[in-house]
């Protein structure tokens, strides 16, 4: 599904990634942890395609299509999904329309037909009650006004909607009271399927509570430095980053 | 405003952003209209402003909204070399001035919104909400005066102005004033000038929203608050991005 293949990226012209390679099947969760700094957002941002994030060498292909060649809406439709950290607010334009726009963009690229407002609507509903967002939230502007939880929630429902080959969620967990992490959860598990992948980022293992992946992997200074089992988050939580990464 | 025969310069503080080259090819100017909202009437009017490609456009109106009475105004200002929308409103006691004006300029369009609002008497209410839009090397500007009478107590006069450039080489310009003699009175005004916040066009684009659409989106978003109920103007102004984008 995912091959990451000896990527280099900068930020500013600082190196952030140093020649990371990670492959990710069809029906897989796996988690990346790492300490501050070690380049864990940038490696969801560089997946993404935002502006500012500049790939020095490496390849990424998303079930064989070079995702590096793509801008940022065309991974998206090609079916990447990128949880944000901190979700942003749009004043002005409301949830609905929004994600409306998001899926019939996407659906277009791909030469499929447009959703029906009606069969739009009936697909948002079962996925905000699922996700325990109300309708009337999702009338409202995009996460204006929304608690921290609300915001990840409404990240899910897109996620859901959209339904991409490929989530990468960037410490979908944070600031996330137990509750809110609970529903999360329940969200990456419900999407997991044989023909779906996911990538968790974090920096904590309390999300690994929850969601047990597939593999786990340590980033330190921009590379994976180590891999292994869910066993390996425990770990983790105990001896810390120092010890992994030495 | 109203009354002036000679053309007008520089110096005149209504006419400092003016495109004079172009008020010269048009200059004398009719008269400005005389319009009455009479005593406890509401009048609801809207203009539009957008004469031919190179033509000049000037909409000039003196207007007296009596007591307790309500005029709600929406102006939509994209057409011409050079567009004016000039408003000298004069509100009696209880009475209110609702305005939602719209600015939207593209290639070497030089346009404006002038306000005058005159809080002649007691308890009246002014809300300006002004949204520019701005392409190319446009210039578009709104030079709003907020005037209160000596005796015009429990006045309240807001003003959002607010302008999104979408070329670096565009020129906004806002100039709210305000002219108080009494001492119990609401005056705000908030000006804003800025460009598309990066943020969320890459939150749209991670969706699969493609820049084009995403420009649209929170541009219409933009001035949206300042087109409420105003249908026909949305639709306008929607059209209008579709090109310019």
């Amino acid at each position: 599904m995912l091959t990451i293949t000896d990527l280099h990226a900068t930020v500013d012209g600082k190196a952030i990634l140093n020649g990371l390679s990670l492959t990710v099947a069809a029906g897989e969760v796996h988690a990346i942890m790492g300490p501050n700094g070690a380049g864990k957002s940038t490696l969801s941002y560089v997946l993404a395609g935002r502006a500012g994030y500049a790939v020095t060498g490496g390849t990424v292909t998303l079930d064989g299509t070079d995702l590096l060649a793509l801008d940022a809406h065309e991974r998206a439709a090609a079916g990447l999904f990128l949880g944000l950290q901190y979700p942003v607010e749009i004043p002005g334009v409301s949830n609905l329309t929004f994600l409306r726009t998001a899926l019939n963009a996407q659906r277009r690229a791909r030469g499929e037909a447009e959703a029906s407002g009606a069969e739009f609507m009936k697909l948002v509903r079962i996925e905000a009650d699922g996700f325990g967002l109300s309708m009337d939230m999702l009338k409202r502007p995009v996460n204006v006004g929304f608690s921290g939880g609300e915001k990840k929630r409404n990240e899910m429902v897109q996620m859901a909607v959209l339904a991409p080959k490929l989530a990468v969620l960037d410490e979908t967990d944070s600031g996330l009271d137990i509750d809110a992490l609970r529903v999360v959860s329940e969200g990456i598990n419900r999407l997991r399927s044989p023909t779906t992948a996911t990538l968790l980022i974090t920096h904590y293992q309390r999300l690994l509570d929850y969601v047990v992946p597939t593999r786990v992997h340590v980033l330190v200074g921009g590379r994976i430095v180590r891999s292994g089992g869910p066993e390996l988050a425990l770990e983790l939580e105990q001896a810390g980053y120092q010890d992994i990464a030495a | 405003m109203g009354g002036m025969t000679a053309l007008p310069t520089r110096r005149d503080e209504a006419w400092r952003y003016a495109d004079l080259a172009a008020v010269a090819r048009v200059w004398p100017v009719a008269a400005p209209e005389v319009v009455v909202v009479a005593a406890g009437t509401t009048l609801t009017r809207d203009i539009l402003q957008d004469a031919a490609d190179g033509a000049v456009g000037i909409v000039q109106l003196d207007v007296t909204v009596e007591a307790g009475a309500r005029l709600e105004m929406t102006v939509l200002n994209c057409g011409g070399t050079y567009g004016r929308i000039a408003l000298d409103v004069t509100l009696g006691r209880g009475a209110h001035f609702g305005l939602g004006g719209v600015i939207l300029g593209r290639a070497e369009q030089t346009l404006e919104i002038v306000t005058t609002v005159r809080h002649a008497e007691p308890n009246a209410t002014s809300h300006q909400t002004i949204r520019t839009v701005l392409d190319d090397t446009a210039t578009g500007s709104f030079l709003g005066k907020v005037a209160v009478a000596r005796d015009a107590q429990k006045s309240d006069a807001v003003q959002s102005v607010k302008a999104l450039l979408l070329s670096r080489g565009a020129t906004a310009n806002a100039k709210p004033e305000l002219e108080i003699f009494a001492d119990d009175v609401k005056c705000a005004h908030g000006a804003t000038v800025g460009e598309l916040n990066a943020n969320a066009l890459f939150y749209l684009a991670s969706r699969g929203v493609g820049p084009v659409e995403a420009q649209a989106l929170l541009t219409e978003a933009f001035i949206a608050d300042a087109l409420t109920g105003n249908d026909a103007f949305a639709a306008r102004a929607v059209g209008w991005l579709r090109r310019t984008l």
